[in-house]
Parts: C-alpha cells; sequence; structure tokens
C-alpha cells in the first residue's frame, strides 16, 4: 500500500519541486508578491509533511530549515536580498537531490548539505532553532500545569480513576462532545458516568450560553494515566478537569483542590452512588437531563430558510471559480498504453491510405460517394493522431526549470554572473523529445556560460551590464518546435575557433570560410576548445555530440553569432517522433520519403540549369547561384550504370552548416504525413536513411536523411573541398 | 452507516496517506484539494467530520473552520486541524476559530483513529 | 492481405511425442528444413523495399502487419546462386527474440515428422558457408535434407555497409 501512496509522493514532490523552483525564480526576478512567498512556502512545507510521513528524516530536516526561513520572510522579518534568494535557489537545488537520494537512493553531498544548512540556520531566529521535527503529542498551550506529568511508568494493575469533567462554555463551540469523550474513556476499562446537574439554576435562571453540567467519572483501567489525559487532550483548556487515581489520591486530591480553587469550581464531590449510567448504555427515562445529548449548548437560533438558500448558492458562483484556480484533474497513464495507442493510430492511418488506392485501383466510374466517406474516416483518423499525440506532449517547463540550475552552477563554477531568463515553457512539445533534449541543453548552457558570457569585469569595460544573460526559448513554428539559446556574451571569437580548427587538421590552412562557416566549426567532430579553457563544458565532449543528439531526434541546430553581441543557437525540431510531414520522391524505382524540414524547395531542371564543373562535379544554377548537385541513387549505391539518364527533379535542401545542396532524385509525388518506423534492430545503420515508413500500397519505403546523403556522397564531399577553394558560390 | 470524513489537503501524499488509513478502518473518505473547494463542498458531502491542512493555496485551515463554523454554515461539526506545526500558537489559534482538535503530521494510524473517536465516537 | 498458408499443426505431433515436426522447402535446389516451432507463418513472395548498402543476401525489407520486416535470400546466405525471386517462392517468417525476420525460398514441400536420433552430424565436406548454417541432417524419402541452424542463419550482420 505504502508503495503506491510513496509512488504518489515522489510524483507530487516533482510538481513541488517544480513549484518552489518557479516561485524562487519569480522572487529573484523581483516579484516579492506575498501569495509567490506563500506558494513557495506550502510548496516546501508539503514537501516536508508527505517526507515525514515516510521518515525521510534527512529530508524533513531539510526542508523544515527552508520552510522555517520562507516563514521568516512571510512574516517580513527576512528581508530577501540577493544573498539569500541566492541561498533559496541553492537550498531548492539541493533539495531536488534530496528527494532525488530518498527516491533512488545513493549519496548526497554531505558537505555541501551541512554548508547549506549552516547559511540557512544563520537566518533562522533563535527560539526557532531547536529544529527537532517531533510530533506534538500532550503539552503545550492548553495544559493546565498540574496535568503536566511525565510519562507514566505505572504499574499493570486496575487501577481506579476518578475523574470529574466540568466542560466550560467555550467547549462547546469547537464541537467537543462529552459523550464521544465519554466512548473514548470507555474502551480504555470499565467506565462509570454520573451527571452532576447541581449547578442547574432553576428554569428561569437558565442562561443559555453557560455550561451548568458536570460529570463524574469512575474508570477502572490498566491503562497509564497518560493514556486517559490523552482522550481529554482536545478539551484542555476547555474544561475543568480532574483525574484522581486511587494509587496516587492523597497528591491528587491537592493538585484538585489547588485546580478548583484556581477555576474558583465547587470543590464538592458528589457521591459515586448517584445513579451510576454505563457510559455506552442509551440513557434512561430516569436519568434526568438527558446526560448523552449535548448538555445545553448555546441553541442554535433558527436561521431563516432563504439565507440558507443565500449562502448555499454563493459557494455554487465560487465553485466555478474556483475550479479554474484549482489544478486540472488529471490521469496517470502507464507510458506504454499510450505508445500502443500511438502505433494502433499510425496503423489506422497507414490503412486509410491503402483504402484509398486501392478504391482508386478499382476504376469504378463514380467513386464520389466513397471518397467523402473516406475523407471524413481520413479526418476522423488525423483527430484520433493529434489526440493521441497531445497526450504525450507536455510543457518544456520542467526542462527549463533545470536549465536554471544548470546555469547557475556553471556560473558560481566559473565566477561568472549570469542569469537564465526562459520564455515559452508551456510549449508543448513530445515526452521523448523532451527527456532527450536535456543532455544538449545542458551542454549548450554550460558552454554559453563557459565561453559565451565574458567576466564580470570584461562585460563592465565593454560597457555591458555585469550580470550577463541568457535567454532560452520555446515556440512553435510552422509545425516544428524551435528551442533558442541566446547569449548576451562575447560572441565566437572566430580567428580562434578557425586557428583551432586548423590546427586540428579539420580544414585547410588556405580554407576561405564564411563567418556561419566559421562558426558551425564548433560542430565538426573533434573541434572542442573546452579543454584548454576549462574543464565545465568541456567534460571531454565537444558541441558534435549535441548536434548529434539533435539529429537523432529528427532535429537540427544552427548558430549564428555577433561579435561582442553575443550567441544563439537555434534548434529545430519535429513535434512528435512518431510521424513527421515528407515529400514523396522516387529514386532508382524505388519510392523514398524525405523529410519537408530539410527541404528549402524543388524544381524541376532543365539541362541549361546544369553546369559541369571538373571530373565529376555539376552544379545547378537557381537564379544566378551555383549549388552542388548530389544524385541520390548514386549516393545510396543504387545506380547501377553512370550513363543512366539524369534524374530531372531537384530538392533543394540546407545543412546543418548552412550549406545548400540540391538532391537529384527521379520523380516527386507528394507532400504527405507519414508515420516514422525505426530501422533499429532490422538492420544496421544504414548511410543516408534515418528510419522507414510505410506508404499507402502497404509497401515500406525509406525515410531519407539529406545530411548523411550529402556526407556519404563523395562527388558532393569533393566537390565541397572545390568550392571552398574556389569560394565560388556565394552562400 | 459508516462514519463520513472530508479531508481538506492540498497535498496529495497526505491525502492519499488519509484515505488509505481511514478506508481500512471502516471510515467513508471524501477529498478536498484546498480549503476553498472544501468549504464549497462541505453542505454536499454533509460529513461527520472534517479534516483540514493549515496551510493551503486559496483558503487557508484557518479559513476553513472560520466559514464552516460561521453564520453561513453554522457548522457544529468536529473540526480536526492537521498539520506539521508544532507550534502552541496555531493550535490555539486553530481552536479559537472553533477546531476541535488536531492531528500532528506525521501522523500514525492509531493517533488519526484515535483522534476521530474522540471527535465522533466512530469506533475504528 | 497476401496469400498466406498458416501451418498446421497435425495430430501427429500427439501421436508421436517424441517425435518432432519439421517443414522441408527447397532452396536453390536443396532441400532443407526448419522446426515447425520456428515458423511463424510462410507468405507468397511479393516484391520487396530495397535497403540501400545492403550485402547481397539481404534483399530488403517487407511490411508484416506494420511491422518492418528484414527479409534474406537464404540461397545467397547459403553461399549458393542468388534467387531471382518471383511469385512462385516464398518468405517463411521465423521470429529470433522476438524480432519477426523473413527469408526467402524457393518453395516449401511438406511437411515430416523426425526422430531426434536420426538427426545425423553435418560431414565435414561441404562448403564453409553451408557449414556454418546447417546444423545437422537427416535422410527423408530417400533424400538428403538439411536442418538449418536458425540463430547462425538471421543473426544481423554487424554493420550493413
Amino acid at each position: 500500500m505504502s508503495g503506491s501512496i510513496q509512488d504518489t509522493f515522489f510524483e507530487e514532490c516533482e510538481e513541488l519541486l517544480e513549484a518552489t523552483d518557479e516561485g524562487l525564480t519569480a522572487i529573484e526576478g523581483g516579484d516579492h508578491d506575498p501569495e509567490v512567498v506563500n506558494a513557495v512556502f506550502r510548496a516546501v512545507h508539503s514537501i516536508k509533511g508527505g517526507a515525514g510521513a515516510f521518515g525521510l528524516d534527512e529530508l524533513v530536516a531539510f526542508a523544515h530549515r527552508f520552510e522555517t526561513v520562507f516563514d521568516e520572510v512571510r512574516a517580513n522579518r527576512l528581508d530577501l536580498d540577493e544573498k539569500l534568494i541566492q541561498l533559496l535557489l541553492r537550498s531548492c537545488d539541493h533539495l531536488c537531490d534530496l528527494v532525488a537520494t530518498a527516491r533512488d537512493g545513493g549519496e548526497t553531498d554531505q558537505a555541501h548539505h551541512d554548508v547549506l544548512i549552516e547559511a540557512l540556520d544563520k537566518y533562522i531566529p533563535e527560539e526557532e532553532e531547536d529544529l527537532t521535527f517531533e510530533p506534538m503529542g500532550l503539552g503545550g498551550a492548553f495544559e493546565p500545569a498540574s496535568l503536566d506529568l511525565p510519562e507514566s511508568d505505572e504499574p499493570a494493575g486496575e487501577e481506579t480513576y476518578n475523574i470529574r469533567f466540568h466542560p466550560l462554555k467555550d467547549m462547546y463551540s469547537t464541537g467537543n462532545e462529552p459523550f464521544f469523550l465519554f466512548q473514548a474513556l470507555s474502551e480504555l476499562g470499565q467506565l462509570e458516568v454520573t451527571l452532576d446537574d447541581t449547578e442547574l439554576p432553576g428554569f428561569d435562571g437558565i442562561d443559555t450560553s453557560e455550561s451548568y453540567l458536570a460529570w463524574n467519572l469512575t474508570l477502572v483501567s490498566s491503562e497509564p494515566r497518560a493514556k486517559i489525559e490523552a482522550v481529554f487532550e482536545f478539551v484542555e483548556g476547555l474544561c475543568e478537569l480532574s483525574i484522581e487515581g486511587d494509587g496516587d489520591a492523597e497528591a491528587d486530591a491537592k493538585a484538585l483542590a489547588a485546580l478548583e480553587a484556581a477555576f474558583g469550581g465547587a470543590p464538592e464531590m458528589p457521591a459515586p452512588s448517584n445513579e451510576p449510567v454505563q457510559a455506552t448504555a442509551e440513557p434512561t427515562e430516569e436519568t434526568s437531563a438527558a446526560p448523552f445529548e449535548p448538555p445545553a449548548p448555546a441553541p442554535e437560533s433558527e436561521v431563516p430558510s432563504a439565507a440558507v438558500e443565500a449562502k448555499a448558492s454563493s459557494p455554487k458562483a465560487e465553485t466555478a471559480k474556483s475550479e479554474q484556480r484549482g489544478p486540472k484533474p488529471t490521469l496517470r497513464v502507464d507510458l506504454e498504453r499510450v505508445d500502443r495507442l500511438i502505433n494502433a493510430v499510425g496503423e489506422l492511418i497507414i490503412n486509410h491510405s491503402m483504402l484509398a488506392q486501392q478504391i482508386a485501383n478499382l476504376n469504378v466510374p463514380d467513386v464520389r460517394d466513397v471518397e467523402t466517406e473516406l475523407e471524413g474516416f481520413k479526418n476522423l483518423a488525423r483527430d484520433i493522431q493529434e489526440g493521441v499525440m497531445s497526450i504525450r506532449a507536455q510543457p518544456v517547463k520542467p526542462l527549463f526549470q533545470r536549465m536554471a540550475r544548470i546555469v547557475r552552477e556553471a556560473s558560481s563554477a566559473t565566477g561568472k554572473t549570469c542569469k537564465l531568463v526562459t520564455d515559452g515553457e508551456n510549449t508543448e512539445v513530445d515526452k521523448t523529445v523532451i527527456e532527450r533534449l536535456s543532455d544538449p541543453l545542458t551542454h549548450i548552457l554550460r558552454n554559453a556560460v563557459d565561453h559565451g558570457i565574458e567576466k564580470p569585469e570584461d562585460r563592465q569595460s565593454a560597457g555591458k551590464a555585469k550580470l550577463g544573460e541568457i535567454k532560452l526559448t520555446a515556440s512553435h513554428r510552422s509545425g516544428s518546435v524551435c528551442i533558442e539559446i541566446k547569449d548576451d556574451g562575447a560572441g565566437v571569437n572566430r580567428s580562434r575557433v578557425k586557428q583551432i580548427a586548423i590546427d586540428k587538421g579539420l580544414i585547410p590552412e588556405n580554407a576561405d570560410l564564411t563567418d556561419s562557416e566559421i562558426d558551425n566549426l564548433l560542430f565538426l567532430p573533434g573541434f572542442s576548445t573546452a579543454k584548454e579553457i576549462s574543464n565545465l563544458s568541456g567534460r571531454g565532449v565537444g558541441m558534435d555530440v549535441v548536434k548529434n543528439a539533435v539529429a537523432g531526434l529528427g532535429g537540427r541546430i544552427n548558430i549564428s553569432s555577433t561579435p561582442g553581441k553575443g550567441s544563439t543557437f537555434t534548434i529545430i525540431l519535429p513535434l512528435t517522433l512518431a510521424v513527421m510531414d515528407g515529400m514523396v520522391v522516387s529514386v532508382a524505382d524505388q519510392t523514398m520519403v524525405v523529410p519537408i524540414t530539410s527541404i528549402v524547395e524543388t524544381m524541376r531542371g532543365s539541362d541549361d540549369m546544369i553546369n559541369n564543373l571538373g571530373a565529376d562535379g555539376t552544379l545547378l544554377s537557381i537564379r544566378g547561384n551555383f549549388v552542388p548537385i548530389c544524385d541520390v541513387a548514386s549516393a545510396l549505391g543504387l545506380r547501377k550504370e553512370d550513363n543512366d539518364q539524369p534524374p530531372g527533379v531537384y530538392l533543394l535542401v540546407e545543412t546543418e552548416t548552412g550549406q545548400r545542396s540540391a538532391l537529384a532524385v527521379d520523380d516527386i509525388h507528394d507532400q504527405r504525413q507519414v508515420v516514422i518506423k525505426s530501422l533499429d534492430g532490422v538492420c544496421g545503420e544504414i548511410p543516408g536513411v534515418a528510419a522507414a515508413t510505410i506508404l499507402g500500397d502497404g509497401k515500406i519505403a525509406m525515410i531519407l536523411d539529406p545530411e548523411s546523403i550529402l556526407a556519404a556522397a563523395p562527388s558532393a564531399a569533393a566537390f565541397d573541398t572545390e568550392r571552398r577553394m574556389s569560394n565560388a558560390i556565394a552562400s | 452507516m459508516k462514519t463520513k470524513v472530508l479531508a481538506i489537503d492540498d497535498s496529495r501524499t497526505i491525502r492519499n496517506l488519509l484515505a488509505a488509513t481511514l478506508e481500512e478502518a471502516g471510515f467513508e473518505y471524501v477529498s478536498a484539494v484546498d480549503g476553498r473547494e472544501g468549504v464549497d463542498m462541505y453542505e454536499d458531502v454533509a460529513p461527520d467530520v472534517v479534516i483540514t491542512d493549515i496551510n493551503m493555496p486559496n483558503l487557508d485551515g484557518f479559513g476553513v473552520i472560520e466559514e464552516l463554523r460561521g453564520d453561513g454554515i453554522n457548522s457544529k461539526v468536529p473540526i480536526l486541524v492537521l498539520t506539521t506545526e508544532s507550534a502552541p500558537e496555531m493550535k490555539a489559534r486553530a481552536r479559537d476559530a472553533g477546531a476541535t482538535g488536531w492531528i500532528t503530521k506525521p501522523f500514525d494510524d492509531a493517533s488519526l483513529i484515535f483522534a476521530l473517536k474522540r471527535v465522533t465516537g466512530a469506533a475504528a | 492481405m497476401q496469400s498466406q498458408a498458416e501451418v498446421q499443426h497435425t495430430d501427429q505431433e500427439v501421436k508421436h511425442a517424441q517425435f518432432s515436426e519439421f517443414v522441408s522447402f527447397t532452396v536453390a535446389g536443396q532441400a532443407f528444413c526448419l522446426q515447425i516451432t520456428q515458423i511463424r507463418e510462410i507468405r507468397r513472395w511479393s516484391p520487396v523495399t530495397i535497403l540501400p548498402h545492403a550485402p547481397s543476401d539481404v534483399l530488403g525489407v517487407m511490411n508484416l502487419r506494420g511491422a518492418v520486416i528484414p527479409i534474406y535470400d537464404l540461397s545467397a546466405r547459403f553461399g549458393l546462386e542468388q534467387t531471382e525471386a518471383s511469385e512462385r517462392n516464398v518468405v517463411i517468417v521465423v521470429a529470433s527474440a522476438g524480432k519477426p525476420v523473413g527469408l526467402l525460398a524457393e518453395s516449401v514441400s511438406e511437411i515430416i515428422s523426425i526422430n531426434p536420433e536420426e538427426i545425423q552430424e553435418t560431414p565435414s565436406v561441404d562448403s564453409r558457408h553451408t557449414m556454418e548454417y546447417i546444423q545437422g541432417i537427416i535422410s527423408h524419402e530417400d533424400t538428403m535434407v538439411r536442418i538449418i541452424n536458425l540463430d547462425a542463419v538471421i543473426a544481423v550482420p554487424e554493420q550493413v555497409l
């Protein structure tokens, strides 16, 4: 049982940590709205509460300190200055770690833990410093001094307790009922209850708000005294109470006398022979004043029914509002189930295409009715697909929030000051994409802090704000997701980058590169300036790993940079991993699909557009510009004879480095959404092929990867160098 | 008739813990995610006892007690506050507002049931 | 759906519990067999989609109810001549570790019951290619039938380049 509840706890922790981080980020941004502060307090408080339930002591202790500091802020006893905010942010990070440790096991950084605790404790006032987190048992504000007894170590033998219980009138307004207390007492032993109504004045003298009744109880029990006292815990201070055990009659008599003197009550003890009643028994007619009825609380004044209705209807109106405010109801579903559904819908769409094609093949003269229905089928299938896809879609917010931490850590490791500003956190992206974006984003951000943002003094002398800024933005852009990482640092040091590339033999020494080409050298395998400068962003990997990770998601990454102003990395990703828009083409009698995202434009070529260059190279002339032609069939090893008829259709594609090439194919058919089928486990990696899909006729078609086709095409590669050398093309 | 408990807590974990313990002990369990929802639900649910957290968004535990005890609803139902606050003034404030008793988090099954018994008489 | 012959389990299996049932088929004129339990289904050949840069014994991929499965030319795999696949040929769909794979054969012959004791070790006179993929031979109605070592046949080549 507690396993699943514990799972819920960790799930909830994720949300609470997000809320904490969000609140702190708002506070860091200058929003000191009490509601923001309250929200953070509550979130941390809830983590503590849940952690307490599972005995996660370290987490409880840390959350408690965190919460206590926040409580001070909430009470305006602490000023939220920059130093405190930074401490709170780091504490939030540590809280994440503690939760992760509690969930996944492992160790937290004890030194870091101690440092933070020490720092937090400095903000906690002296009297609050006893931070042992213990349940409140007996004791506290309502406890009369005479009842402040230590944990009883009484003998196990039975003892008779004489209890006098006289509620004060305030007790009834708290909803406490003597009857229930007696019932709880009766479970501890043999209980006799006697009503004492001697204080009840004559009928005329009754003040309905007064409490006249008292009870004398005799309990024979082997339970320790503390347990009996615990029954009256809630009414301490709301009643006159004496508990006298026969073992310590004398001591208690004194205490009782003192108590009664203090409260001015009548010390007269009614004789126990007065009509004893079993506590659990129904009151008889003879026992007057119905001892088990709520005895003389303030009689409820008649509430006019109109007033009740008015009140009843107003909360209804509130409900609608609170639904807007409150969290939307959610359903937690096993991801596997969603994926099965996505696959099934993919099949449905393929199935539709197959049906459509087969109907077309029937050669029936008039199929308009069928086509109309089929169109409806298609639209429904698309609706279902969109709906199912949206289940997997999640906002990038949690990812972005984690990135704030990366920037904080990177800043403190490099001695730079910079903040992360995020925008578009609610942009929804496929769950897997989000998961797999974490590493590349981390790398880019570390890189931005390490290499992009200048040291504070350098920034100042350059006339910039001391605090660097990295902006992380997500947005939907024509069917794709765009993630942008923009820093206001120094920009790419092009002469240095170029020199490194030359030194590492990545480009020829006399290479003549455009600015953009130099910037894109950062993505070349084997290029990493990190090791020389610091080990932070380096960590043994270069930006080529980032590029590969993005490409693995079917996306691409670009960099643009302005010296002195900063750099911007742009990642374009497909909305989902399961379907994509593709251009259906023919290559060497095979039907293939080229991702739309990589195609700039398509054109039918005429002979006069083709120019030979050197032995193998051909260029396509497009409005005065020349781009190298890559024959897809040759690149894929599918062209049997060299003198095959040259293909007549070109797909102008742009590579990640911004170079354009024309992919030559036999024909273009149409553009459509295709379901991506991985070739993992079917065959090894095929150069030029990203995945496969199933077309309307049930045939499989390869989905091409233009980037790797160009890399694999020997003529294009050879030409590439040639082009650079001659610098014939304006890019 | 089962004793009906309305639990108001913004923490899903605590709600789950309460639900598990109370349902196993034979109580009927209804929950609300914040004070506002709890108060709004109150008349429809007509619980035998209310358990409420203190720190909650929209309407906190004190607000819940005040509204339930206030002239509008004028409820006499027992209200137990559920809170990690061990500070005595929290309890004093809750009781001044009309709380019947309290349960301190983290709670164990026995203390939860014992608290309910003292305010509702319900046998666990 | 393509015409397709689901392999039927017969009563023989019950009658001769100690016998194993094999499906025999021809590849480049030679008789081979696979244990019936290794076979998922047998389909008539239909053109496949070519995998670029694939070795000659990998014919391509086929759509099997929404799954992309590779089709191997058994003949080429055994080092015999490449099959000119046509509609008369069959694809035997087998599964290894849950992944279906199609094997192109000339034609399916019959289901035969084999007493495991009848299985003879492969005499080491055959070509290296064949040796690798044959785990034993049996004599059935005066014909030599080669028992295929399925794991060796469908092992995915390290890199299809």
